[in-house]
């Protein structure tokens, strides 16, 4: 695939959709869609995407909702709060108790990240939520749910937790059809707050999902995030997150299962501006068919930083002579009393292993079941909540 | 942290105290005027006494230049480069070929004395043969700003069948090979700096080995710049046949400067069955003054190819100069089993900037890469690792190990890793790890208490963090880099 401009594509279609969102957004309209000559978008290509005329979506009705939810595995307890084709179903919807709704406010535009360019230009509705201090709001499931043919949504969630208050949020994405998703996370972790952010991307085949999840980390909180990325035609989760005061901590985690001709992308930056902060981030892929991996994943640590701790792992499980990943660790950093690492590996399964499985009489096939359960299981474990991490394990072999 | 403190002082030092080898040689030059056009390009041709095709890829190289943008992607900061305010010749004035050492400019064999490259250069000019039993020296293409003087051991290379010459009489003498082989790694549009090479390259070396033939010394080329305001656009070229080997040094110097100065060199390397190419640099620009001015800007672009079965090219690298290092020195593996390394040091000082890393593309079954690169930033430099790591969909059960550790020296410097790692095979293995770190206070402290001063013990940590890398250098180099590091860092510490 070459990196075709989008200047040389003039089908109606492009135009349709870049007008109705460039008339809403000044970066759009100067700089449209991204192609691959723009880095950040190397290695994944938008080109799909520009040619659907995105309409908006009629809402979904509670039947339907409930019905494409059923599709995943999602928690039975704690409180659910959907939206169907950008539109909170209310029927089904409902906070935890002390959890107070808020107003929308205005975010940071995020103006070279085109999931936030595009989520800016188009965005409307979205849950925003805050909880109150020192309140443990217990679990909340946030489905995300799509149906229909060639309609977008951009939702817009803001999620504050005030000092020492905690939430686990699973994040569920599922749908039917021709779609793109393009929700954004605002979500603010005050003084000793802690957000667990468990997602379960599993959209339709033929779906787009651009993602982006803005974080902001204070002293002592922790931002624990953990994504199976596992749906979607071309779907990118990226994660922006700023460690803003001392003695923060943010797990950036996650593995994708790519299969078919499907392309899954996980982007993240993790921003150390304060001294003393720690990040972890665990990526594991594992391609098949002529699916397409993309890691990229940039750790910057501010001057002013001193005493970062961070560390990075991908790592990419290659099962077929077509699969391809592409991966970019990146570190920048600019303070000096810092340990930071990266490792990256990219390979197939191991012969010797699968060998010590076949001579203790596994089949091959199953073995190399066994081999591919491993290395995922191994990311799989750092989704602290026991319960969240069987609905994920559940997702990855359903 | 005393020890970063003091490191930091010696630092600070040694950018005040001037550049050690920023002296200027005052020699008789022949300078085209200023500026870069077609009528430039065809005095450069002609000055050169060259043959219609080579007029005709130059041009062909500059119209493909006018046509393309500098590129931005590296994480250099530098003013616009004026690419017409330079001269792009610049030539010693001399008699027609010295017989003898009485011959040479005194000038210029004065600039070798300081040069000091660590040979029997003086005499060798005069013709005298090493004794009996003494090892085998060094192979000397001194380039003299953009024409080599003088070639050494020319004789003795000759009977092995190696031709090492300057390129511009390979052009002349071999014009076979050149036509063949140039452009033919690096093509005269591959980018906005080898382009701009390949439309002025006045000088550089030309290498040549034969089938099964081990060059029978290692090859060297010391360049300095020279003459104020002219760039220095060298062209490299070494073909190594069928199970034949070599070992090429570079190494250079440059006089201190006010204006910053353009290097845009070219090397490219042709590895054929079973052969093995080993190329090492120490890169010594000068690097501007404390504030940053007047340092080179050095654009290389390096490439190998490692076209027949199981071949090699190995480059080393220790950069230590130059304001602005744009440098990847990269393999193309073709060949199957074929091996492509990388083992870099790089340590920046001041207002230093470097972007330097390398390209792995593998291209066939088995093929192995391994890199090594060292960065170590002081002072308000940044350095920045740059690599990738490509396996292609033939490169069954191809290898790479990448390993890229950082150390930092000062809280006002900062260093970058970016590898890029693109996989499309199922069988082929990558590894990549990268640390950075400040120098530890544990290892120092161990140091200290074993009696080392603080210097030694900064100085050992160094050399120990860089090890990987300097154990790949040939044995001359091996002391020049470590005394290069030295210089670099800790020369002044306490």
């Amino acid at each position: 695939m070459s990196g075709q401009s989008v200047a040389g594509q003039t089908s109606a279609a492009l135009d349709a959709f870049v007008e109705r969102a460039a008339a809403r957004s000044t970066v759009l309209a100067g700089t449209g869609i991204p192609t691959r000559r723009v880095e950040a978008w190397r290695y994944t290509p938008l080109r799909s995407i520009t040619e659907i005329v995105w309409k908006e979506a009629a809402p979904l009705d509670a039947a339907s909702a409930k019905n494409l939810l059923d599709k995943i595995a999602y928690p039975a307890n704690g409180h659910l709060f959907i939206f169907g084709n950008g539109r909170e179903v209310t029927s089904l919807s409902s906070l935890p108790e002390n959890v107070l709704r808020t107003d929308a406010e205005a975010v940071d535009p995020l103006e070279d990240r085109f999931s936030a360019v595009l989520n800016g230009a188009l965005g409307r509705d979205g849950l925003s939520i805050r909880v109150p201090k020192n309140v443990d709001a217990g679990l909340l499931t946030l489905a995300t749910l799509h149906q229909g043919s060639a309609i977008s949504t951009h939702l817009r969630h803001r999620i504050v937790l005030e000092e020492g208050a905690s939430l686990t949020l699973f994040d569920a994405n599922v749908g039917e059809g021709e779609y793109l998703s393009n929700p954004r996370f605002d979500i603010i972790l005050a003084e000793g707050a802690r957000l667990r952010h468990v997602k379960h991307q599993s959209e339709a085949e033929n779906a787009a999902h651009l993602a982006i999840i803005n974080v902001e980390v204070q002293g002592n909180a922790e931002y624990d995030s953990f994504t199976l990325n596992g749906g979607g035609a071309v779907a990118r989760h990226e994660v922006v997150t700023t460690l803003a005061a001392p003695h923060a901590l943010v797990h950036v985690n996650g593995v994708q299962v790519v299969n078919g001709t499907r392309l899954n992308d996980l982007t993240s930056m993790i921003h150390h501006a304060a001294p003393d902060c720690n990040s972890r981030q665990t990526v594991k892929t594992v391609l098949s068919d002529t699916a397409q991996g993309v890691f990229q994943g940039k750790i910057l640590v501010d001057r002013v930083a001193q005493k970062t701790d961070g560390y990075q792992m991908n790592q990419a499980l290659l099962l077929s002579e077509k699969a391809q990943i592409n991966s970019k660790p990146e570190l920048e950093i600019y303070a000096d009393d810092v340990k930071c690492s990266h490792g990256a590996t990219v390979g197939a399964l191991d012969d010797e292993q699968l060998f010590y499985l076949r001579s203790r009489g596994v089949p091959e096939a199953e073995a190399r079941d066994i081999l591919v359960t491993a290395f995922l299981t191994d990311a799989l474990e750092l989704v602290a909540d026991e319960a969240l991490r069987e609905l994920l394990l559940k997702g990855l072999f359903s | 942290m005393p020890a970063v403190t003091e490191t930091r002082e010696a630092v600070e030092k040694l950018a005040k105290s001037s550049y050690e080898w920023g002296f200027e040689t005052d020699i008789e030059m022949d300078i085209a005027p200023k500026g870069l056009n077609e009528d430039t390009v065809r005095l450069i041709s002609e000055r050169k006494r060259e043959p219609a095709w080579m007029l005709e890829w130059r041009l062909k190289a500059f119209r493909s230049w006018l046509e393309m943008k500098e590129p931005d992607w590296a994480k250099l900061k530098h003013p616009p480069i004026d690419y017409q305010d330079a001269h792009y010749f610049a030539q010693p004035k001399k008699k027609p070929g010295p017989k003898s050492l009485d011959e040479v400019d005194p000038e210029l064999l004065r600039t070798y004395a300081k040069l000091g490259i660590p040979l029997h250069e003086q005499a060798l000019l005069a013709g005298v043969e090493p004794a009996e039993g003494e090892r085998l020296p060094v192979a000397v293409d001194a380039v003299f700003d953009s024409v080599s003087v003088a070639t050494t051991f020319r004789k003795t290379l000759e009977e092995a069948g190696v031709i090492f010459c300057p390129i511009s009489d390979a052009i002349r003498e071999h014009p076979d090979l050149v036509k063949q082989y140039l452009g033919s790694v690096v093509p005269v549009a591959d980018n906005f700096f080898a382009a701009l090479n390949s439309a002025v390259f006045t000088d550089g070396s030309f290498v040549y080995v034969p089938k099964g033939v081990r060059c029978p010394m290692e090859l060297s080329t010391y360049f300095r710049i020279n003459a104020r305001n002219t760039g220095q656009f060298e062209r490299t070229l070494i073909i190594v046949e069928e199970r034949a080997s070599v070992s090429y040094l570079e190494g250079c110097t440059a006089p201190q400067r006010d204006e910053n100065q353009l290097h845009a060199a070219v090397v490219e390397l042709i590895a054929m069955d079973d052969a093995s190419i080993k190329y090492s640099t120490v890169q010594n620009w000068y690097p501007g003054d404390d504030e940053g001015r007047g340092g080179i800007y050095n654009f290389v672009t390096k490439r190998g190819i490692c076209r027949g079965a199981r071949s090699k090219i190995s480059w080393t690298q220790v950069e230590t100069g130059s304001a602005i290092t744009w440098k990847y020195p990269s393999c193309v593996l073709a060949g199957e089993g074929s091996i492509g390394e990388f083992y870099s040091v790089a340590v920046t000082n001041n207002h230093q900037q470097a972007d330097t890393g390398t390209k792995m593309i593998h291209l066939a079954p088995n093929t192995r890469s391994t890199i090594i690169a060292k960065t170590i930033s002081a002072g308000h430099s940044d350095s920045t690792y740059r690599g990738l790591v490509r396996m292609q969909p033939k490169a069954r059960n191809a290898r790479n190990f990448t390993q890229c550790d950082s150390l930092l020296i000062g809280d006002q410097c900062g260093a970058h890793t970016v590898p890029y790692i693109e996989s499309r095979n199922m069988t082929a293995r990558v590894e990549h790890e990268a640390t950075t770190s400040k120098i530890s206070e544990d290892q120092l402290f161990y140091c200290r208490s074993r009696g080392l001063s603080q210097e030694d013990a900064v100085g050992l940590i160094v050399n120990g963090f860089c090890r990987e890398v300097l154990k790949e250098l040939p044995m001359e180099f091996a002391v020049e880099a470590q005394k290069l590091l030295q210089i670099s860092l800790e020369g002044s510490v306490g």
